[in-house]
C-alpha cells in the first residue's frame, strides 16, 4: 500500500527540490540580462521533473492491472467471460484477506508477487524518471535558456487541457445517451416515443404477469416538465425581477447588503428540503383550500411543485439580474434623470433594455434549473403521468422519471432502463435549442451600452 | 453690455445665494452667490475638486442622486425655488437641462435619444409632431445633416463628437430655459470641440448656458461671465473678459497664468 503511493510522494519532494536547485543555478551563472526571472528557471526545473515522472506512474497505474490479470488467468485458458472474472475475482478477494473457497491458492500467490513486483518497479522507474528529468533540465539550464516563454508555454498547455476536460466530458456523455437511445429505439419505435400520448413504463419481469407491456409514449411525460416549469417561472420571473429592480435601483446600499445575500441563500438550501416543505405543508394544506373553496386539488399537485420550484429559482435570476442592472453605467442614468425622467420610467426605458441580455441569462439559468430539478417533483407533484394542463391534478416530469426507471433491479438492457436514456437525450436537446433560441434572441434585441 | 449690475440689465435667469453643499461632513462648496443672466453663457472655471461640478449640478438637483449628499443656502430660476424639498425635481430638470462630461446617448437609436425627453413629457404627440421635433432640435444641434440618413442607428455607432452634439440636441428637444454643460469637450478632441464650441455661440441666443470647463481658453472664447472656484469658495465673478485680463483678486491671475491648478 505504502509502495503504490510513494512514487507521488518522492515526485513531490524531487519537484520542491528542483525548484530551488534550478534557481540556484541559474543565481550562480554570471548575470546579465536573463530571458526569465530566476523563478522561472526553477520551474522549468521542477516541469522537467515532475511531469515526465507523473505520466509515467499514470500509465503505469492505468494498465498493470489487465497485465496482471492476463498473467494471472494465462494460466486458466479454458475459462472466458464471466467465468473468467468470476474466478479473478476471488482470486482477487483471497489475496485481499477475505476468505473464499475452491481458489487455487496457487494463483493467489502469484497474484499477490505480480502485485508487489509491479509496485516496486513502478517505484524504480517513476523515481528514475524523475531523476533523469530532473539531470535533464539541469544541463539545459543556463543563461541562454528561455526559461520565461518554456514556463508559459507548459502554462497555456495546462489550461488548454483544463478546458478541454469539460468539453470532453460533455461529448462523452452526449455519445453515452446517443449510443443507449439508439438501441432504446430498436425496440420501441421513435414514433411512439415522440408522439404516444401513454407513459407506463412497466416492463414484466415474468411473462405471465399482469399488465407486460410497457407504454412509451414520451408526451405527458414532457408536457408534465412543461407544465411544472411554467409554474415556476410565473413565480420567479416577476418576483425575482422585481426584487432585483428594488435591490439595483431603490434600495439603500445596506438594506441591499442584507437582502441579497438572504435572498441568495434560497439558493443553497438543499432541495430535498424544499420537497418535503411542499409535500408535508405546502400540498396538504392547498388541498385543503381547495376543499374550502370546492375545487379538486390533488394532495400531489403540478401547483404545489411549482410553486415551491419557484421560490427555490427565485435567487437565479434576482441575484443575476440585480449584477447586470447595478453594472449599467451611472452615465445613462444621469442621462435620464437630467430629461426630467422619474425613477421608474428610467428602470423601464434605459435600464432594463441594456440589461436585457444579463437578464435572459438569469431566466435562462432559471428555466435550466427549473426542467432539471427531481427532488421536489418526486415528493411534491408524484408519479403519475397525466397529461393535463391543470395544475390542480399530480403529473410527473422527465427527470423524474429518469431517476424512478434507472432505480430498480431492471436489468440494464431492458427497454425500461433504455428509455431514461431516449428521455435523457432528449431533455438535452430541448434544453440545448432553448439557450440557443435565447442567445439569438438576446443579440437581436438587446441594446448594447459599450 | 459692458456695466454689469446697473439698472437697465435684466433679472438673472438663476440666483444662489449662500450656497453650500456637503457630501456627509464634508463640505464641497461654502457660502456661493451667484446671479447667472439669461441668454448668456455662464462659465465655471477652477482646479480639479474646487467644486465648480458640484455647483452646477445643484441647478437641477442632480446631487439628489448621491447619498448622503445636502445642500443649504437658497437657489432661484425665474425667482422661483429650486433648492427646496417641496420642488417637483422632473418638472426642474425639464426647464434646466444638462449635458454631461462624457457623451451618454442612450443605446438606442438616434431618433429615440431625440425623442426620449418628448415622448415622457407627452411634448409631441402625434407621430408627425414628434418627427418634427426631433428633426429641428437635431438641426439645432448642428447634427441634422450628419445622421439624417442613419437616424434609425444606435446612437451608440457616432463618433464622440457626434455623440455629444446629440445629447445636446436631446436636452434641448423638451425646449428647456437653461443648459447645464459638465466639461461637454473634455472627452473630445480638438476638432469636436471646436464644432461644438460654435453651438454653445448659437445656443446662446435662446438658451441660458452654464459651463464648466478645465480650458481656460475655451471659457474664454465661449463666455460672457466667468465665476472662479477654489477650494469650495467663489473667488471672483465677472466678466469674461476682465477676468481674462485685469483679475481683482491675485489668486485668479495665478490660476488663469498657469501658475497652479
Amino acid at each position: 500500500m505504502l509502495l503504490s503511493y510513494l512514487p507521488l510522494l518522492i515526485i513531490a519532494l524531487f519537484g520542491v527540490g528542483a525548484f530551488y536547485a534550478s534557481r540556484a543555478r541559474i543565481s550562480a551563472a554570471p548575470q546579465r540580462a536573463l530571458p526569465g526571472l530566476p523563478g522561472h528557471y526553477g520551474w522549468y526545473g521542477t516541469l522537467w521533473t515532475v511531469v515526465p515522472a507523473a505520466l509515467v506512474y499514470a500509465v503505469w497505474t492505468i494498465i498493470d492491472d489487465q497485465v496482471i490479470r492476463n498473467i494471472v488467468l494465462s494460466d486458466f485458458p479454458e475459462l472466458s467471460g464471466a467465468a473468467a472474472t468470476l474466478l479473478y475475482v476471488s482470486i482477487e478477494n483471497a489475496a485481499a484477506g477475505v476468505m473464499t473457497d475452491d481458489v487455487p491458492m496457487a494463483s493467489v500467490e502469484l497474484l499477490l508477487n505480480l502485485e508487489n513486483l509491479s509496485a516496486a518497479a513502478r517505484f524504480a522507474l517513476v523515481t528514475a524518471v524523475s531523476v533523469l528529468g530532473f539531470f535533464w533540465g539541469w544541463r539545459r539550464i543556463r543563461p541562454e535558456l528561455t526559461a520565461r516563454d518554456r514556463v508559459e508555454t507548459a502554462l497555456l498547455v495546462a489550461l488548454f487541457i483544463a478546458s478541454i476536460i469539460a468539453i470532453l466530458t460533455t461529448v462523452g456523455i452526449v455519445l453515452s445517451l446517443v449510443v443507449e437511445t439508439f438501441r432504446f429505439f430498436q425496440l420501441v419505435s421513435p414514433f411512439e416515443f415522440f408522439f404516444g400520448l401513454e407513459w407506463s413504463p412497466q416492463i414484466a419481469l415474468r411473462d405471465d404477469q399482469v399488465a407486460a407491456s410497457g407504454a412509451f409514449g414520451a408526451v405527458p411525460v414532457f408536457a408534465g416538465t412543461l407544465l411544472i416549469t411554467v409554474i415556476a417561472m410565473l413565480v420567479a420571473g416577476p418576483i425575482g425581477l422585481m426584487s432585483a429592480i428594488y435591490l439595483a435601483e431603490y434600495a439603500h446600499p445596506r438594506v441591499r447588503a442584507v437582502i441579497k445575500p438572504l435572498l441568495e441563500i434560497l439558493a443553497g438550501i438543499p432541495t430535498v428540503v424544499y420537497g418535503f416543505f411542499a409535500a408535508l405543508v405546502l400540498a396538504p394544506s392547498m388541498r385543503n383550500l381547495g376543499v374550502d373553496l370546492g375545487l379538486t386539488i390533488s394532495s400531489e399537485s403540478a401547483l404545489a411543485a411549482g410553486l415551491i420550484m419557484g421560490i427555490m429559482i427565485i435567487p437565479f435570476v434576482s441575484s443575476l439580474s440585480d449584477d447586470i442592472m447595478t453594472a449599467v453605467p451611472m452615465s445613462l442614468r444621469e442621462g435620464s434623470y437630467g430629461l426630467g425622467a422619474t425613477a421608474s420610467e428610467t428602470i423601464k426605458r434605459v435600464i432594463l433594455p441594456a440589461a436585457t441580455p444579463g437578464i435572459v441569462g438569469g431566466f435562462m439559468l432559471a428555466i435550466s434549473r427549473a426542467i432539471g430539478e427531481t427532488m421536489i417533483v418526486v415528493m411534491a407533484a408524484g408519479l403519475a403521468a397525466n397529461l393535463t394542463a391543470n395544475p390542480f391534478e399530480a403529473v410527473t416530469t422527465v427527470t423524474v422519471q429518469i431517476a424512478t426507471l434507472l432505480v430498480g433491479d431492471h436489468e440494464f438492457d431492458s427497454e425500461k432502463t433504455m428509455a431514461a436514456f431516449a428521455l435523457g437525450l432528449t431533455l438535452f436537446f430541448v434544453t440545448l435549442a432553448l439557450n440557443v433560441v435565447a442567445l439569438r434572441v438576446v443579440q437581436k434585441y438587446s441594446e448594447r451600452y459599450e | 453690455m459692458v456695466n454689469a449690475g446697473t439698472a437697465s440689465s435684466p433679472q438673472p435667469k438663476l440666483v444662489a445665494r449662500e450656497v453650500s453643499v456637503f457630501y456627509g461632513e464634508k463640505q464641497a462648496v461654502f457660502d456661493v452667490d451667484l446671479d447667472i443672466m439669461p441668454r448668456e453663457v455662464t462659465a465655471f472655471i477652477g482646479p480639479s475638486g474646487c467644486g465648480k461640478s458640484t455647483l452646477l449640478r445643484c441647478f437641477n438637483r442632480m446631487n439628489d442622486l448621491i447619498e448622503n449628499c445636502r445642500i443649504t443656502g437658497s437657489m432661484l430660476l425665474d425667482g422661483g425655488d429650486i433648492a427646496g424639498s417641496d420642488v417637483d425635481v422632473v418638472q426642474l430638470r425639464t426647464r434646466i437641462g444638462m449635458v454631461f462630461q462624457k457623451p451618454n446617448p442612450f443605446p438606442k437609436s438616434v431618433y429615440d435619444n431625440v425623442a426620449y425627453g418628448p415622448r415622457l413629457h407627452g411634448v409631441a404627440p402625434t407621430r408627425s409632431e414628434l418627427d418634427e421635433l426631433v428633426e429641428t432640435s437635431l438641426r439645432r444641434a448642428g447634427i441634422w445633416d450628419e445622421v439624417k440618413d442613419r437616424i434609425d442607428q444606435p446612437g451608440t455607432s457616432l463618433s464622440g463628437g457626434q455623440q455629444q452634439r446629440l445629447c445636446i440636441a436631446r436636452a434641448i428637444a423638451i425646449r428647456p430655459d437653461v443648459l447645464l454643460m459638465d466639461e461637454p469637450c473634455s472627452a473630445l478632441d480638438p476638432i469636436a470641440t471646436a464644432t461644438i464650441e460654435e453651438l454653445i455661440d448659437e445656443l446662446k441666443s435662446e438658451y441660458t448656458i452654464i459651463i464648466v470647463t478645465h480650458n481656460m481658453q475655451q471659457a474664454a472664447r465661449v463666455s460672457q461671465r466667468t465665476a472662479f472656484l477654489n477650494l469650495g469658495r467663489l473667488i471672483e465673478f465677472d466678466e469674461t473678459q476682465k477676468i481674462f485680463t485685469n483679475p481683482s483678486e491675485p489668486s485668479t491671475q495665478d490660476y488663469i497664468t498657469g501658475r497652479f491648478g
